[in-house]
């Protein structure tokens, strides 16, 4: 058992009366309206308590969680209940979730991105349900006038083993609700946990398989209007003149109205190329896409037109040049390489990705004279808070933001302007509005995915030791490459440098940041380089483990080589390493990011004369796993996610203008591109848990990469690989 | 604009609207299911999977017009108590991860075991080809499917 002193603001405490929003209402009616079902309406109790801004208690014993997080299909919606739950120590069939409002003061760090809810949130989740259980103990320790000490729980009850008496948490919530929040709580034991490490299926799943409005385009408000934007057809390019009078006069439309979204006091999630925007408005969707059709607009050009050609040409000559300072030196790089015994060097480059969120960008806006109302799929609603409370000159206290269930984020939702526009089209047209953007609209206005490259250089001697490693590397809006990642630590003489290319196309995160790129090219090449130096795979880069571990280079190594080493070896287990299958082609690769190690072998069959995953192996060392079934779900998910894009997406661009703009020439994978099966081993080492969803991504593509290589004896330098090769095509 | 007479999961309602207003768009923004979810637009996601008659359509490319007298089935109407052998094996498995495709992809899949009870593998995936996950949950859609039709044979 572990103590912690409790760190809430004294706002979490308050009670529900006084606690929405400084006094304002969220009047979010819809996400209220779905029917309950009979089982629902007879467990409601007659009364709530409030025990803290996380939960609230029956007087039946029902328990209402508070969800604080987006949840974007990471699961967070029910993994981070669970957590407060375990520690509550309440049956999960009686724990009712609900997704909380942003809510600064309550919550901290109401945010999805970087793979940190459940690292970040562990604490105060856990803390959250024992404080509640303290309080719930008290309250019974008053009541039978005995000390707490002697009180232990089980599922909700509360029992004093001396006397046989037990009570329940709904009939001592009152009078718990009442008392004083303690200073200090205990913890469980994680060899106590009941829920956690427990698969528990998705709390939203009854309402996703029957069609229950859940997302933000599914919102209806009273007298709501829909709103589509028009922005530039290609970066770099501005509105010069409109000519609306053909679609003002269509039937439906309210009014076709410029607005300009440049957020004054910007955050860092204001990235956004587009702000001159023309806001068609009006009653049905349908009828605003028709009118969207009959803008007349004349575009001028602002700034650069770039293209991808253009790309490819400046990130090859940032390649040719070294540059002015290094990211990370160890050693002597130049004596090694011009000592070496065999120098190997090779150049990986991808494209720009877009991030197509099954559910394209929407937003719900009210915006009053000096109120707003916000509801709809964001991962950043803090920073949305702060955008829109600049741009409509109203307080932020004045300002609600609800948030939805989302269809993807994948990154693409920490860009909120979206959230902005619909704010300043309800606030110019004094209407409730949704703005919703065709995919055309949300292909074509991204935070892309930029298109990069890099050089990697090894140098051998003549007993094959591995002793310089050098990268370059290139990319849009930066670099993709961590200079203190692996090898970096395993290597004598070592040395990292950055090049950055500006660009006026808008970039941002996109799932695994810099990492879906980077893992391909690190562990493609270091495949090469065990070829090159006669070893087996896994065991030159455990050999390089062993290094990093026993005598580690520099000091800034930002992974922990046994743990790295632990998922490459059981990996290696789990597959049958070395074992050789007539026709099946393998290849490894291991991958660290977001606090949490991820290694993968592919088994590749080649039909058709193209390749077919048939199976993936993964070993993932994620410490803890909260939701079993659901951390598996994000796993396959992430390898699915990997191979697909490494197989067949990009974006390209032509003078500023995007060349795909919907799923018939952008390729997302499909069905029977999937693998067959995927087997996936979690560590079990009892380590607080660290990132999941974005983890399993990286390393898929070089195990892909580096199988197909077995199979055709050719190696992959280009994604995506369908237009690299010809037998791909 | 012109009145349109149609049943949808059972129930009849009269809609007026303009003749090429696809079904998607009728089914969200005038009878209120919002179910069906909107992708693309051009028929190549299957987000907007419904059926006509019992055989899976794009809504999003299938104009009111076309319509006629043809039984529409969406998914708030696929089953009366979310008990299709498709929604308790999409339970199951849990297989939604942000869940906004997952409405077509069972659909597709109740018209797929429809007119093929017992589908192999490679059926599975061609009949399923055209409905995109993004979160990339095939392979426990496939899990589920073959569930599903175990159930139902």
């Amino acid at each position: 058992m572990t103590l912690i002193r409790t760190t809430y603001n004294r706002r979490s405490f308050l009670k529900a009366s006084t606690a929405a929003g400084g006094g304002m209402v969220l009047g979010f009616s819809w996400l209220a309206s779905c029917t309950p079902t009979e089982a629902e309406i007879k467990s409601m109790p007659e009364a709530w308590f409030d025990i803290n801004a996380f939960l609230k208690i029956g007087d039946n014993g029902i328990v209402t969680i508070m969800s604080p997080n987006p949840e974007i299909g990471q699961n967070v919606k029910t993994s981070m209940p669970m957590i407060i739950a375990e520690e509550l120590d309440v049956s999960w069939d009686d724990v009712i979730v609900e997704q909380a409002p942003l809510d600064t003061q309550k919550y901290k760090r109401q945010l999805a991105g970087g793979s940190q809810s459940i690292r970040q949130g562990w604490q105060s989740l856990r803390m959250a349900g024992a404080t509640a259980r303290r309080m719930l103990l008290e309250a019974a320790a008053k009541q039978w006038e005995v000390s707490v000490d002697e009180l232990t729980t089980s599922e909700g009850v509360i029992k004093h083993e001396a006397s046989g008496q037990s009570i329940g948490y709904g009939e001592v919530a009152s009078a718990a609700a009442g008392l004083e929040v303690p200073e200090e709580v205990p913890l469980k034991d994680p060899k106590d946990f009941k829920i956690i490490g427990t698969d528990r299926k998705n709390v939203d799943g009854p309402k996703i398989v029957t069609g229950e409005p859940l997302f933000g385009i599914d919102v209806q408000e009273e007298g709501m209007l829909i709103a589509m934007i028009e922005h530039p057809p290609a970066f770099g390019m501005k509105m010069k003149s409109l000519d609306a009078s053909a679609a003002k006069g269509m039937p439906g439309i309210k009014d076709v109205i410029t607005v300009n979204t440049a957020v004054e006091d910007r955050q860092w999630s204001d990235t956004n190329a587009f702000t001159e925007l023309v806001a068609v408005v009006g009653n049905t969707t349908w009828e605003v896409m028709q009118a969207k059709k009959a803008l007349k607009i004349e575009w001028e050009t602002d700034t650069a037109a770039e293209s991808t050609d253009g790309h490819d040409k400046e990130l090859d000559r940032l390649l040719g040049q070294a540059t002015k300072k290094a990211a990370r030196k160890d050693g002597n790089p130049d004596a090694a390489f011009k000592n070496a015994a065999q120098v190997i060097e090779r150049t990986y480059a991808a494209p720009f990705l877009a991030h197509n969120t099954m559910e394209p960008m929407n937003f719900f806006a009210n915006v009053k004279e000096d109120s707003a109302e916000l509801l709809g799929p964001i991962q950043t609603p803090e920073f949305l808070s702060k955008s829109v409370s600049s741009i409509l000159g109203i307080d932020e206290e004045k300002i609600a933001i609800g948030m939805t269930r989302m269809g993807g984020g994948f990154g693409r939702r920490l860009y909120g302007h979206f959230g902005v526009e619909a704010a300043v089209i309800s606030q110019k047209v004094k209407a409730p509005v949704k703005l919703v953007y065709t995919r055309e609209d949300d292909m074509t206005q991204g935070t892309y995915r930029p298109d990069y490259k890099v050089t990697y250089r090894a140098a051998l001697d003549a007993d094959n030791n591995l002793i310089g490693f050098h990268i370059r590397g290139a990319g849009t809006n930066g670099s993709p490459v961590f200079a203190n990642r692996y090898p970096a630590g395993a290597v004598e003489n070592y040395l990292v440098e950055n090049h950055n290319k500006e660009s006026n196309i808008s970039t941002g995160a996109w799932r695994a940041p810099r990492s879906n790129f980077i893992a391909f090219a690190e562990q493609s090449f270091l495949d090469e380089v065990a070829e090159a130096a006669g070893k087996d795979p896994i065991e030159f880069r455990l050999e390089l483990f062993d290094k990093a571990a026993d005598k580690p280079v520099g000091e800034r190594n930002d992974y922990d080589a046994a743990r790295y080493a632990g998922v490459l070896k059981l990996v290696k287990e789990k597959s049958g390493w070395g074992k050789e299958t007539s026709g099946v082609f393998r290849g490894v690769s291991a991958y660290f990011c977001h606090n949490s190690y991820v290694a993968q072998v592919v088994d590749v069959v080649m039909e058709n004369n193209a390749p077919k995953v048939q199976k993936v192996w993964c070993a993932v060392d994620c410490g803890i796993v909260v939701n079993p079934m659901a951390a598996l779900n994000q796993i396959e998910g992430g390898i699915v996610d990997g191979i697909g894009h490494a197989m067949y997406s990009a974006l390209s661009f032509k003078d500023g203008q995007p060349e795909q703009n919907n799923f018939h020439t952008y390729r997302l994978i499909r069905h029977p591109e999937a693998p067959l099966s995927i087997e996936t081993h979690f560590v079990d080492n009892g380590i607080d848990p660290t990132g999941l969803g974005e983890p399993s991504l990286p390393p898929i593509a070089a195990a892909l990469a580096n199988a197909i290589s077995k199979a055709t004896g050719e190696r992959l330098y280009q994604q995506p690989f369908i237009t690299d090769k010809a037998m791909l095509g | 604009m012109a009145i349109f007479n149609l049943t949808i999961n059972g129930e009849k309602h009269q809609v007026d609207v303009a003749p090429e207003t696809p079904m998607l768009w009728v089914l969200r923004d005038h009878v209120k299911l919002v179910g069906t979810k909107f992708g693309c637009g051009i028929g190549q996601c299957g987000a907007c999977t419904i059926h006509l008659d019992g055989v899976a359509a794009r809504s999003c490319s299938m104009p009111i017009s076309g319509v006629a007298d043809q039984k529409i089935t969406t998914i708030e109407g696929l089953s009366k108590k979310a008990d299709h052998p498709l929604q308790e094996a999409w339970i199951e498995h849990d297989v939604p991860q942000c869940g906004y495709c997952q409405a077509g992809q069972i659909m597709n899949a109740a018209s797929l075991l429809e007119s093929n009870p017992n589908p192999t593998d490679a059926e599975i995936d061609a009949a399923m080809n055209g409905n995109i996950c993004r979160c990339g949950t095939y392979v426990r859609i496939k899990a589920a499917i073959k569930t599903a039709a175990a159930k139902m044979s």
